[in-house]
Formats: structure tokens, sequence, C-alpha cells
């Protein structure tokens, strides 16, 4: 056992890969036998990986294990941001330049709307710090946005726990919610389905929603939810960051 | 060659954290400003310009491709190993925004989509 443990200390990447590939397994599994796909496998495997980080003691959830601490690199902010640029291939700007100016304004007023929604919120349940808010704001553009905000104006661990747990939230309603309300937002022609994914962001919720409601309109949604997450990520650490830090 | 995307990724993630670098200095923060906006723009740009010429191969294309896949994963290993315990007594206030924020922007497809029409 002993010898077990230190084998996984040293090659904490590697064993890293492999509890994260087990817990997608397990979550995509449940995703589309158990709740038939509603409840997006995304967020699920991220729901367990906060569950898990809960175990662990202190500020770096179950990385504070030595056995774990791989987790701490793949997770880290490097190849966070990394994979994180890389998803910018799926969105080609030609296609983005269809939907010409009312997508560049759904995604700004979409990423303004839910930065200052969300900030305002947590500013009246006592987080009344500029880095917080702008934190909490940002998650509630999407889990990406949060944690990258989070790291770049400094906000403390837990308040970036609380980001990733909005925004995972925010996907999952997203999810169920999209096919009961399509109808009444107009969301039926590809048009609005690109006004929706730049407003609402969430690429998961968004995909997953669409797909539910009509899958033809699934790449024109997450076309520009993708754009969502550049966007957020380019506004709310600078502009948005500002301007609260101005007024607060 | 797949590293050859690879790289293209790491040279557009290396400037966009230069400039981010670089705003946030210019601002007296400490922090990365946009780094990886900017990277993400760059990318889709530089991208979009070396297909156009058919500068990258399909298999180069792959090295960019298997990254963007890895990015669900590499955020179930971030939320692992954040400060969750702590984050426990906001969990009310995140159900809170998450629904609140995005109903908000629910609101907003009718209002956007008139203008679409004009």
């Amino acid at each position: 056992m002993e010898d077990l443990i230190k084998i996984l200390e040293k090659n904490g990447l590697v064993f890293a890969f492999l509890i994260v590939g087990s817990i997608m397994w397990v979550s995509y599994q449940v995703s589309s036998k158990l709740t038939k796909n509603k409840i997006p496998g995304a967020a699920i495997a991220i729901s367990v990986g906060l569950l898990i980080a809960y175990y662990g003691k202190g500020e770096k959830g179950i990385a504070s294990i030595p056995a774990f601490s791989g987790l701490a690199i793949l997770g880290g902010s490097m190849l966070r941001d990394f994979s994180i640029v890389s998803t910018a291939l799926g969105a080609s700007f030609s296609e983005i330049k269809k939907t010409g100016l009312v997508g560049l304004l759904s995604l700004v007023i979409g990423t303004c709307i839910a930065f200052f929604a969300g900030g305002t919120i947590a500013y009246f349940m006592g987080y009344t710090d500029a880095k917080s808010f702008a934190t909490i704001g940002a998650g509630a553009c999407t889990f990406i946005v949060g944690p990258v905000t989070g790291s770049a104006v400094g906000a403390s661990s837990d308040v970036i726990a609380i980001s990733i747990a909005i925004g995972v939230i925010k996907s999952v309603f997203v999810t169920i919610v999209t096919p009961f309300v399509a109808g009444r937002f107009g969301i039926n022609n590809p048009q609005s389905a690109m006004i929706f994914g730049g407003l609402v962001g969430s690429t998961s919720g968004v995909s997953a929603g669409l797909a539910a409601t009509d899958p033809t309109l699934v790449p024109y949604g997450a076309l520009t939810a993708t754009f969502h997450t550049a966007v957020g990520c380019l506004l709310c650490p600078s502009i948005l960051y500002f301007i609260v830090n101005a007024i607060l | 060659m797949k590293i050859y995307g690879v790289a293209l990724l790491a040279g557009c993630f290396l400037i966009g954290h230069i400039v981010g670098d670089y705003f946030g200095k210019l601002f007296h923060l400490n922090g990365n400003l946009g780094g990886v906006g900017f990277a993400m723009l760059l990318l889709i740009f530089t991208y979009d310009y070396a297909k156009k010429k058919s500068w990258l191969a399909k298999e180069s294309e792959a090295g960019i491709l298997f990254w963007s896949t890895m990015y669900i994963p590499v955020v179930v290993a971030m939320s692992s190993t954040q400060n969750v315990k702590a984050a426990m007594s906001g969990g009310f206030m995140a159900l809170l925004v998450g629904i609140i924020a995005t109903g908000l922007c629910y609101l907003m497809i009718p209002i956007i989509s008139k203008i679409g029409k004009k």
C-alpha cells in the first residue's frame, strides 16, 4: 500500500489522467442512461469534481492529499487556459460574420447582464468587495469565465469555487429549461438560435438544450456560445472589473 | 505533424498572455487582463488565415483539436482542486445567481431578435 502511494505521488499527472478519465466515463454513462441526456455529462462530471474537492482538506481541495496532487497540475491555470484557447478552433470567424452586428450585440449584452446581475446578487449577500463581485458575476457567464476572472483579479479560492458552481448550475438550468420555453422566446430559426447562444453562453447547456428542442439548431447556438466564453474572458477581468472597481 | 498545430496554439496562448500581462501592468494590477480572450481571438484569426492559404494540414489541426477535447476533463480536474468546503456557505447564492442571471438573458432573446429583423 505504501509503495503504491509512493508511485502515485511520483507520477501525479498520469494518475490524474486516470482519475479524470474515470470520472468522465461514469458521468457520461449516468447522463445518457439515467437522465436521457437531460443533464449534460459535462455538468455531472464537474459536479463530481466539486464533490471530490469537498473531501480534501483546505485550500486546494483533493490536491492537498499528496497522492492526488497531479490534479492540481492538470487543473492548474496553465493547462486550463491552454485547453480553453484551443476551443476557439470550433468557431470560424467567417461564420459569425454572417450573424453580423446582432450576434456581436447579443454576446456583449449577454455578458454584461450575467456579470452585473450575478455580481449584484452577490453584493447583497455579503460579497461586497470588487474582486468577489467580478468573480461571481463572471461565473454567471460560464464556469470558465469565473475562474479565469478570479485568478486574474486575485480572488480567493472559495469565491472561485462558488463561481464554478454558478456556471454548472447555469448549464444544467439551460439544458432543462430551454425545450420548455423555446416557443415562448421564439427560438425556432437559425438566427434566434445564434442570438440565444450569444446571450446565454454556456456551450454545454446551449448545445444540450437545443438538441432537445430542435437538433438542426445546435451548430448555430453552439457557434455563438463558444464566442461567449472568449468575450467573457476578454471583458470580465478588464473593462467590467474596472467599472466595478471604480464604483465599489 | 500534430506538433505544428500544438505549436501554433502555444504561440497564440503566449502572445495572448503577454498582451494580457501588459494590460495588467498598464492598469497597475497584478493579474493578467483578458489574456485568454486575446489568445482565443488570435487563434481564430490566424487559423482562418492559415486555412485560406491552406497552410495547415489536417494532421496539424488534430493537434489543436486534441486540446479542445481535453477542456472539460481539465475543468473537472480544476473543480476537484477548489476550496469547496469554504464555498459551501455560498451554495444558496450560487443557485440564486445561476437561475436569476440566466433567466434575465432569456428575456433579452425576443428583444434582440426584433432588432435583428429591422
